[in-house]
């Protein structure tokens, strides 16, 4: 038994689902946020199997930008976040639902 | 022993983003981040990505997940999450049902339908003779050399716009803080 690379896609497709699904019921924008990250981490696997089934580079190429732009995502994001609990301290996702603070 | 690590680190990777999803304390969730941040490191070394197996660990695991920490720390909003109440009725066993769903139909559709189709080595053959580290350095300094410098820039942007919204406003001006965010030249007022 060898591990193809259909494993690694299944497995990058249940975090991706276990990861949506966590961002669609969960309130708190911090753990919205994580979740988002377990989105990317999918996507990050996803493209590292199949630059190891190409055997090309870019694959991990793509990941190493993801990265980058996943960090910086992330500093933007708090920064919203932070800013927006400061005001109302305790607020949800549904408290944000208005553009208009 | 390659089933053996993927069995184990696929099992870190699902009990992390179980855990993620469904604790109740989000210092909790973050803990649990970062298993499976690990666990996917452990996915790239077997799959021979070294360098991003390194810079997953240093970045994802060493500074994001930080970064939530000292958030979540800094707002003390670790306090535990009221998953009882819910704002329509029924919501818990719909969710249920459908992530249940949802996951069986992306498990299935990678199982029957994943075909791997594309040139093969199109950019730099990965098992040349060159290190990952090498081959990955050569590749971004020259076929994706505009695509690193844009990302330079992203992330000075991103720190310069992080600094200017988590500013306190200055005391002479609007406690409310206008939307533009402009410091305190006495154009907000």
């Amino acid at each position: 038994m060898e591990v193809t690379s259909t494993w690694y896609l299944v497995l990058a497709a249940l975090l991706f689902t276990i990861g949506s699904s966590g961002l669609l019921v969960r309130r708190n924008p911090l753990v919205m946020f994580m979740c988002v990250e377990l989105m990317l981490n999918a996507v990050n696997l996803t493209f590292v199997t199949f630059s190891t089934a190409l055997n090309d580079i870019s694959g991990q190429v793509a990941v190493f930008f993801v990265l980058v732009v996943a960090a910086a995502e992330v500093v933007v994001g708090l920064g919203i976040i932070v800013a927006i609990l400061r005001r109302q301290p305790g607020a949800t996702a549904d408290d944000v639902a208005l553009m208009r603070g | 022993m390659d089933v053996a690590v993927f069995v184990v680190s696929a099992a870190i990777i699902l009990a992390g983003a179980l855990g993620v999803v469904l604790s109740r304390n989000p210092v909790h969730s973050a803990l649990m981040l970062v298993m499976t941040l690990f666990g996917v490191a452990v996915m790239f070394v077997a799959q021979e990505a070294h360098f991003l197996a390194a810079v997953q660990v240093i970045v994802y695991a060493g500074a994001v997940v930080i970064l939530f920490l000292f958030v979540i720390m800094l707002l003390g909003v670790d306090k535990v999450e009221n998953l009882r109440t819910d704002p329509l009725g029924g919501q818990r066993p719909g969710a249920a049902v459908v992530g249940a769903g949802a996951i069986g139909m992306a498990v299935l559709l990678a199982v029957r339908a994943a075909q791997i189709t594309g040139a093969p080595s199109a950019t730099a053959a990965l098992d040349g003779d060159q290190a990952n580290v090498n081959l990955l350095g050569r590749v971004v300094f020259t076929d994706y050399l505009f695509a690193f410098e844009a990302t330079s820039a992203l992330l000075v942007i991103a720190v310069v716009g992080a600094v200017v919204m988590s500013r306190r406003p200055a005391p002479g001006t609007d406690t409310e803080g206008d939307s533009s965010g402009t410091a305190g030249t006495g154009m907000s007022s």
